[in-house]
């Protein structure tokens, strides 16, 4: 019994961490998102010391890109622990459903706009700004609704 | 026709827009377009030939004359304080420089060939790059890039904040405030106008003609076509004339080549460089270090799942 005691402290441990770096993640995603519409030079954001960076388009990009990365792989471990390890236990609250979904656009139209900054893609006019639109709507929804989430004490997952 | 290159931009090129790539009527146009017109056109710059005469700036200002800006004046009071009023609308006749009346000017340099001084001159504009950072990084999708290479700023949607002149690195397009869409939205608060730059007459190119600055020039100082036939052509002309060559590499690559008779690091030193006046500087792909992340976003996924199945084998070991 200790020894699995151990084991499931040390799991807590992972997802604990997994969570931070979920959340760390989000915020500089978000942050950087922002900064590819020019804000943060107009409203002085970028005047503050430190925050210079947010006015250069290519840096935010570059971290966005790594966020990305990041936000990737943390999603499929996520998702494949849950089929894996939790699934028989938890299934999705309404409040996770809606932000998985929202989540899932998010990726989407993130990787189609990834796509479209390659050489010789072209997209039609109606659907790169249809994109764009989407992808930042989706990220504002998704903000909102976890804040209310965590306002509402309101979980991703619920027992069976 | 290179198959290889028709084909993948065929594939890639499917949801273009259309109007720069119609069936074309005139001769020249026709050939350099192809039947589909999917591939990247460049415009082949000879400065040797240049004599600086201002034809071609005189004939884009007559050209592109409807599309230039009629601001709406007094201009709305702009927040914070510190987002300036651009307004070219009272010196619309400047031609020594880019500005949102003024999409192609001649650059003029004093150098040394053979040791004896000389002015050489050159048409510049928009360099139309193969993949254009103003394009792809607008937020709003206002910069467009056609089939055929050439891109364009609609001037129905951009809200002149100024980030395609930033991310370019010619620091090509120009700002007028007092016009587009970003009056009837929060005029006080977010945009400033509308971005104006070369669109190489898409609308001539789309009804067969050749862009007015080509067409009106007395000395055949540009020559347009697919890239790769430009390309070669310039590069015949650099060895005839042991020139050099500009744009071929240039943020990846433009449609614009320059050949010229002294090496463009001299050139670059010879002429005033500023705003509304670009540079002929080395220029790295400035959209490939984020492409290069993207290949990793492909691994990211199964780094995670792998990562997951990893925790549930460990567990369920440790549970046995």
């Amino acid at each position: 019994m200790p020894r699995i005691r151990e084991v499931n402290a040390g799991q807590a441990s992972t997802s604990r961490w997994a969570a931070y770096l979920y959340i760390l993640t989000l915020f500089f995603m978000a942050l950087t998102g922002f900064g590819q519409m020019p804000i943060y030079n107009r409203y002085y954001l970028s005047d503050i010391p430190g925050l210079g960076w947010l006015a250069n388009f290519y840096v935010t990009r570059n971290i966005h890109y790594l966020g990305a990365i990041i936000l990737l792989a943390l999603l499929f471990y996520g998702l494949f622990d849950f089929l894996f390890s939790r699934k028989r236990r938890l299934r999705l609250s309404r409040t996770g459903l809606l932000r998985a979904g929202l989540l899932a656009g998010i990726v989407v139209s993130g990787a189609l706009i990834v796509v479209k900054n390659f050489p010789h893609v072209y997209f039609s006019d109606s659907f790169v700004i249809g994109l764009d639109l989407f992808h930042i709507a989706a990220v504002m929804i998704f903000l909102l609704t976890n804040l209310v989430c965590l306002i509402g004490r309101m979980r991703w997952t619920v027992s069976r | 026709m290179n198959q290889t290159i028709s084909r993948r931009s065929f594939l890639k090129g499917g949801l273009a827009a259309a109007a720069g790539v119609a069936a074309s009527g005139v001769p020249g146009v026709k050939t350099a377009l192809g039947s589909d017109g999917s591939r990247q056109l460049a415009t082949l710059i000879d400065i040797r030939k240049c004599i600086g005469c201002e034809a071609c700036v005189e004939a884009c200002n007559e050209t592109n004359a409807h599309k230039y800006p009629e601001p709406k004046k007094p201009f709305p009071k702009m927040y914070p304080s510190r987002v300036k009023v651009s307004d070219w609308s009272e010196k619309r006749d400047v031609t020594e420089r880019l500005t949102p009346y003024n999409w192609l000017f001649i650059q003029r340099a004093t150098v040394s060939i053979g040791g004896k001084e000389t002015e050489l001159t050159m048409p510049r504009r928009c360099m139309h790059c193969v993949n254009p950072p103003c394009v792809k990084l607008c937020p709003w999708g206002a910069a467009k890039q056609l089939g055929n290479g050439i891109s364009k700023i609609d001037a129905d949607i951009c809200l002149g904040g100024s980030k395609c002149k930033n991310v370019c690195p010619w620091h090509i397009p120009q700002r007028q405030t007092g016009v587009g869409l970003y009056l009837d939205l929060m005029p006080s608060f977010a945009g400033n106008g509308v971005m104006y730059k070369c669109d190489r007459c898409y609308d001539r190119i789309a009804r067969g003609e050749t862009p007015a600055c080509i067409e009106v020039c007395p000395e055949q100082v540009q020559t347009i076509g697919p890239r790769d036939e430009i390309l070669a052509k310039a590069h015949a002309l650099a060895k005839e004339t042991n020139g050099y060559i500009y744009g071929e590499t240039e943020n990846g690559g433009t449609n614009t080549i320059y050949v010229s008779p002294v090496p463009f690091e001299e050139l670059n030193k010879a002429i005033t460089k500023g705003d509304g006046k670009p540079h002929l500087e080395r220029v790295p792909d400035a959209m490939a270090e984020a492409n290069n992340l993207a290949t990793a976003m492909i691994i990211a996924p199964f780094a995670g799942m792998a990562a997951a199945a990893f925790k549930f084998v460990k567990s369920t070991s440790n549970k046995a």
